[in-house]
């Protein structure tokens, strides 16, 4: 069964991204980015990182993409949406399609025990060796990538910030 | 391992193509950004299969530390889209064509 999911979640990954990366609305770009994710964070879970997927989840999907989300809107980038054509279940029907398509696979992720090829118990990480691999071996890399995000946050800050030079704005 | 690696590394392919000819082809900022993260995540993928098919947990750290780096990456390319709209009006990356010295 876990097999049959892979293969059905890759199709939907690989499809949603190729939706994705030619649609000429940003918006719907990051919509059908989203479902994309979703079901990479289901190929995740069933390869074995649960503690990965649910990240999945919550990073990408869940802020990563409000945040593209929020600069299209803030910068008012989305086309106008009256010249687009067709009716309007046919706009709707891929989003939909791939919506079931996710549900269904997760449905049957819930009922189905994650059990390899031969019957031997698939390889699983659970969130406590995660914890103790991340933060006894890689207790460096962890300092560094923290780093990193201030570095982040304040050059964010810094290209943001309006008034730098001249004491003003032009 | 559910399935024979060479399958989950032609998906992880096929996702990272398509991410770099988003990356390459389009003239959206915000769609060479989006083409970036498909990449990104295609390279998750890969190492998410290389920590089951080897049973080491080292991949699932890498990608962790990578979602950490991809956050980084994306909350200052997108003050850099502000900043570059706020200047010129367009986010067109050809518009971007020009040099003051």
């Amino acid at each position: 069964m876990a097999p049959v999911l892979f293969y059905i979640l890759s199709a939907v990954a690989l499809i949603a991204t190729l939706l994705c990366i030619t649609r000429r609305n940003p918006v719907h770009a990051v919509v059908y980015l989203v479902h994309a994710f979703f079901a990479l964070a289901l190929i995740f879970y069933l390869l074995g990182a649960p503690l990965v997927a649910a990240w999945e989840v919550i990073i990408y999907a869940g802020a990563i993409m409000v945040l593209f989300l929020f600069i299209i809107m803030m910068l008012e980038l989305a086309p106008n949406e009256a010249e687009s054509k067709g009716t309007g279940w046919q706009r709707w029907l891929p989003v939909v399609l791939l919506a079931l398509a996710l549900i269904t696979c997760t449905l049957l992720i819930m009922g189905v025990e994650a059990v390899g090829r031969e019957g031997v118990p698939a390889y699983y990480a659970s969130p406590r060796d995660f914890g103790y691999a991340l933060f006894k071996e890689y207790a460096l890399a962890v300092e560094v990538v923290s780093f990193q995000l201030l570095f982040a946050a304040v050059g964010a800050f810094y290209v943001g910030k309006k008034e730098w030079r001249n004491g003003g704005r032009k | 391992m559910i399935v024979p690696l060479e399958h989950l590394l032609i998906v992880a392919g096929i996702m990272f193509v398509m991410g770099l000819a988003c990356t390459l082809a389009r003239r959206n900022l915000i769609m060479i950004l989006i083409g970036v993260e498909v990449m990104i995540n295609a390279v998750g993928l890969t190492l998410v299969g290389g920590s089951a098919f080897w049973q080491q947990i080292d991949g699932q750290l890498v990608v962790v530390l990578l979602m950490a780096l991809t956050s980084a990456e994306v909350s200052i390319s997108l003050a850099m889209v502000v900043y570059l709209q706020r200047r010129k009006g367009t986010i067109e990356a050809d518009q971007y064509n020009e040099m003051k010295g």
